[in-house]
């Protein structure tokens, strides 16, 4: 429907579709009035420029609420009465709905349609573009170095090895001799076989140094840490809730928890001043502000060993946090995908082995476990669920048949965990190495005169880069990162990305790399801020 | 302390579907260790061709080892998460797909998007085409799990449109127009019509009558049609499988606003049976629901080692070739195995061409055409017979009575227990019933004499009372 108007100049062309939301229609409503208004103070009179707009839009409510769809009947009570019942997301999709969508064309969800969009963030950005022109040292020297990727390739000959002389029958499960897939190609349990969580509680009990045992009938198993996460969501918040995030945090986060779930994000924000620690301070704060403006906290979103800054929370802290969630009555998610990747002397305490001595509430803590970064198979899908809550369990494993591990993968895994020899082995090797290229890395970015936060853990190092920007603000940051990913050909992810307050900070991965790419890095790094006086000033 | 949506019982686990798997688990049925317990006949799931898997990897162990002539591709598959999916893998499927349906539709790699099964791209596709509190159409009866992976997380509601045996249970024009008018009326707004081609629990393949009520329906009413074409490889018998894609074609609707508002889910579970691999996908020729559902992919992405085993024993041609005609035939012999089966204790089955059940017909054994009695007799079958098969009420049957009974996840010497089982329950309520039909008899003639005179007593006789 084309509304045209009677006063004949050219007022703004309004394109009302059918059944928007209320909000929508407001933005439309004014984008009448204000052009008429505008018309009417030349022409027509006071009368005409008070009267045809409020007439108008008062045919618009009419309109708008013979059209407005009601809550259906047999869903499950909605608890939240806040006002912004449709998420963040369908606002600024139907606003852009505004400007490009014609009468006719297919009608997909509002969800789609915003996520459809490419995306603008420099991580994904980044991510695309050294994937499209990838560095090797021997067929393309001039291709992007990926250091924007938490990816560890430093133990793949031992996995490889591992396969070679295991592979062949670990996964068709020769009995007797006779090959026999029946047990992988039929359904499995949703959640994971017995045998798999057995093997993986085990490894995670390694991986963590034996100070926590883990129990399988605690443990849901999905396809990756990815689903992990956004399944917690789905079962510990409702739409329009919200979880506190200490930052700077993963990228990741922001599609694994606010994609489908309509759960927000709010950021709690941490300084270099004190090594971007989490203080208790910043929560309560985060938690009060949040709660004045009518949204309600379900929980906290921490990453320990953090990513991007890869430092550890300490036994205290972990008391406190859980003090905290005790206090305010919410949940705690630990995502501890990097528990094996330290490289620091620092202990790494678990949330498991924290409850585990004290007389904590248990029902709120859950634990969020991968093996693509510990065992570098990202590929083939392993995640885990660990709680000690029997309701969000049982949820959790409803959840699981929408991104379950592929049977093939839980054969070989089975076989590969229980290898005790090899794991150990593996473990041992792969701390070694990782100290080894962290301290290069590091070291090389120190000749830089680039300093980077304390870090025990992670595949990465959260570099300080603000003297090399032109301006300390966010557009000074990108800009940086834009010289350093195309003039430099190295692509990291910016502070920004990480959605970190302080401009001039970036994530540089280094498990990528093989020792001798790091002075070709550092030697990029140099050339793409050649103008810049502090680099000339470096020793 | 939990979201709603975890403390809800709107999950449809509650259902008598699932409730019959519980009973079995409890005492599952074992030729040797346990012949008295129940029978799994409620479970779609395709065991008659395995051997033919199994020896296809016996002869290619390097695809089992992760290597490629003589080279380990490990390393690669380990760092694989792209949600575009492995591009050979895409190539082999689309061929697979177009195979299977003689041809006649071309499949584009770059509309397809890989999920982890079926359940995970049909919800996906929902999410992508439905806002929460927008609804979709589904003919009934329609498989039980709709009612958890289209409606749960992703809060759309399902309208159904019903379908009766009068006519075979085929979608008519009239139905589809009958529910959108109670889909208003309920102030729902309608997205889309989601069909099971081959339908789950018939058995059978939509005529091109069908699929074009469809299509001209999605053109009027401006709205998705998803084909849930999941059992396409199991159609064993003619009349040929017919993909909604191919029906489009035909009215040369390609370049038409309703192309793009057509999408395909499928999955390797049903005809390759592989279930525990989770490779599902979604075939769309819309461009920001591609865009949309590959990104979304990224909770249920395939395996990267599964990706590449299967992406090898799909290019083998002679080997799927092989593979489709012999489970074809299998699938067709036992299917006759049953209806026969059934046929000879007096029940009589739908006819199907397609799928891994039947769709039974078992009114006459009901004591009353209702819903309690459908329950009571789901109950017999199930603790006294020792069958788990699945009552229509679960499936959102409008009619009593149906029942939908799986055959192809048992070999033949359990097919023939279940058989006998049932001709043995047949006969003996066949016997029971008579007295009970006698007894009912004397006692209506007895009381219909004595309500007469009593009547007669007060004048004004109630010809009502006389119907029982």
């Amino acid at each position: 429907t084309h509304l045209s108007f009677p006063l004949g100049h050219d007022p703004a062309p309004l394109v009302v579709q059918t059944r928007k939301p209320v909000r929508a229609a407001a933005a439309a409503a004014m984008r009448l009035i204000v052009p008429l208004q505008s018309v009417v103070q030349g022409r027509g009179g006071l009368i005409f420029g008070s009267l045809i707009p409020c007439a108008l839009f008062y045919f618009l409510q009419l309109y708008l609420k013979r059209h407005r769809s009601p809550k259906p009947q047999s869903n499950p009570p909605s608890p939240t009465t806040s006002s912004p019942k449709l998420a963040e997301m369908t606002r600024t999709s139907s606003r852009s709905n505004l400007f490009s969508r014609s009468i006719g064309q297919v009608r997909i969800s509002s969800r789609a349609i915003s996520i459809a969009k490419p995306n603008e963030s420099p991580y994904y950005i980044g991510l695309d573009k050294a994937s499209e022109d990838p560095y090797d040292r021997l067929s393309n020297p001039d291709g992007v170095i990926q250091l924007g990727l938490s990816e560890n390739r430093l133990c793949f000959d031992l996995i490889e090895k591992w396969m070679s002389e295991n592979l062949g029958h670990s996964i068709t499960g020769r009995d007797n001799g006779e090959l026999n897939i029946n047990g992988i190609a039929t359904y499995q349990p949703f959640d994971g076989t017995m045998e798999l969580k057995l093997a993986m509680a085990g490894f995670m009990s390694h991986i963590m140094g034996g100070a926590v045992t883990f129990e399988p009938s605690q443990m849901v198993l999905t396809a990756g840490a990815t689903p992990a996460i956004e399944t917690l969501c789905f079962c510990l918040a409702d739409q329009g809730n919200a979880f506190l995030v200490p930052t700077p945090y993963y990228p990741g986060f922001d599609r694994d928890v606010k994609f489908r779930t309509g759960v927000e994000l709010i950021p709690v924000h941490c300084r270099s001043t004190d090594n971007f620690a989490l203080s208790i301070t910043a929560l309560d704060q985060a938690f009060n502000q949040t709660r004045k403006h009518g949204t309600k906290i379900r929980g906290i979103l921490l990453s320990n060993p953090a990513n991007p800054v890869g430092n550890l929370l300490s036994r205290e802290m972990l008391y406190a946090i859980l003090d905290f969630a005790r206090e305010k009555n919410i949940h705690v998610i630990s995502d501890e995908i990097f528990a094996g990747s330290m490289y620091g002397n620092e202990e790494f305490v678990s949330m498991a082995e924290v409850l585990d001595s004290e007389g904590f509430d248990k029902n709120r803590v859950h634990i969020v476990y991968g093996l693509s970064k510990d065992l570098s198979l990202p590929g083939f899908r392993v995640g885990v669920i660990y709680s000690f809550n029997e309701n969000v369990l049982a949820a959790a494993r409803k959840l699981t048949r929408f991104s379950s591990v592929s049977a093939p993968t839980q054969r070989l895994l089975v076989s590969m965990l229980s290898d005790a020899r090899f794991i150990e082995e593996y473990i041992k090797t792969n701390k070694r190495r990782l100290q080894n290229m962290h301290a290069l890395f590091v070291a090389g970015l120190k000749g830089l005169n680039i300093r980077c936060a304390d870090s025990s853990a992670g595949l990465y190092c959260w570099a300080d880069m603000s003297k090399l920007i032109s301006s300390y603000s966010e557009k000074g940051e990108l800009e940086l990162w834009d010289k350093l990913l195309n003039v430099g050909k190295i692509n990291v992810t910016p502070g920004s990305a990480c959605h970190c307050i302080e401009p001039g900070w970036f994530r540089c991965c280094f498990t990528t790399l093989a020792e001798e790419d790091i002075p070709v890095v550092l030697e990029r790094i140099r050339k793409a801020v050649e103008n810049t006086t502090d680099l000339l000033n470096s020793s | 302390m939990l979201s709603s949506k975890a403390s809800c019982n709107s999950h449809g686990q509650d259902s008598s579907y699932f409730l019959g798997w519980q009973l079995y688990e409890n005492n599952p049925f074992h030729e040797v260790e346990n012949p008295t317990g129940i029978i799994q006949m409620g479970l779609a799931e395709n065991q008659l061709s395995f051997d033919l898997v199994e020896s296809w990897l016996r002869k290619n162990p390097e695809v089992m080892e992760l290597k490629k002539g003589g080279e380990s591709v490990f390393r690669e598959l380990a760092l694989f998460q792209d949600y575009h999916g492995l591009p050979t893998f895409k190539n082999e499927l689309v061929e697979y797909m177009a195979k299977m349906r003689g041809n006649k539709v071309k499949f584009d790699p770059n509309n397809l998007v890989l999920a982890a099964g079926a359940t995970s791209a049909n919800e996906t596709l929902i999410f992508c085409l439905a806002d929460p509190g927008e609804a979709i159409l589904l003919p009934t009866p329609y498989y039980p799990g709709f009612d958890r992976d289209l409606k749960w997380r992703t809060g759309v509601e399902i309208v159904p449109v019903h379908c009766w045996s009068s006519n075979g249970f085929r979608i008519t024009m009239f139905a589809l127009e009958e529910a959108y008018e109670r889909a208003q009326k309920l102030n729902l707004k309608v997205k889309g019509v989601l069909i099971t081609n081959p339908s789950n629990p018939l058995g059978t393949t939509m005529t091109k009558e069908e699929l074009d009520h469809l299509i001209t329906f999605a053109m009027a009413k401006n709205i998705h049609v998803i084909s849930d074409e999941v059992f396409s490889g199991t159609v064993f018998d003619s009349p040929g499988f017919i993909s909604i894609l191919e029906a489009a074609m035909d009215r040369n609707l390609e370049n038409t606003d309703v192309w793009s508002r057509i999408h395909i889910v499928y999955s390797l579970s049903k005809d390759l049976g592989l279930p525990g691999f989770r490779v599902g996908m979604i075939y769309s020729n819309n461009k920001t629901v591609v865009g949309a559902s590959t990104k979304m992919s990224s909770f249920g992405l395939v395996s990267s080692q599964t990706q590449y085993l299967l992406t090898n024993v799909l290019a083998s041609k002679r080997f799927t070739s092989k593979y489709m005609k012999e489970n074809q035939k299998r699938l067709k012999k036992r299917k006759e195995m049953l209806v026969s089966g059934l046929k000879k204790s007096g029940i009589e089955c739908l006819k199907s061409n397609a799928g891994l059940f039947c769709w039974v017909d078992m009114r006459h054994l009901l004591s009353s055409n209702t819903l309690e009695a459908e329950t009571k007799l789901w109950n017999q079958m199930v603790c006294d017979v020792g069958l788990n098969i699945s009552p229509g009420s679960s499936f959102h049957c409008s009619e009593p009575g149906w029942f939908r009974v799986c055959f192809a996840n048992m070999s033949r010497g359990t097919l023939q227990v279940a058989m006998r089982r049932i001709k043995d329950f047949v006969e003996r309520s066949n016997f029971m019933g008579r007295i009970k039909m006698n007894y009912q008899q004397n006692m209506s003639s007895l009381s219909r004499k004595l309500l007469s005179n009593w009547v007669r007593k007060l004048s004004s006789p109630d010809p009502n009372e006389h119907e029982r």
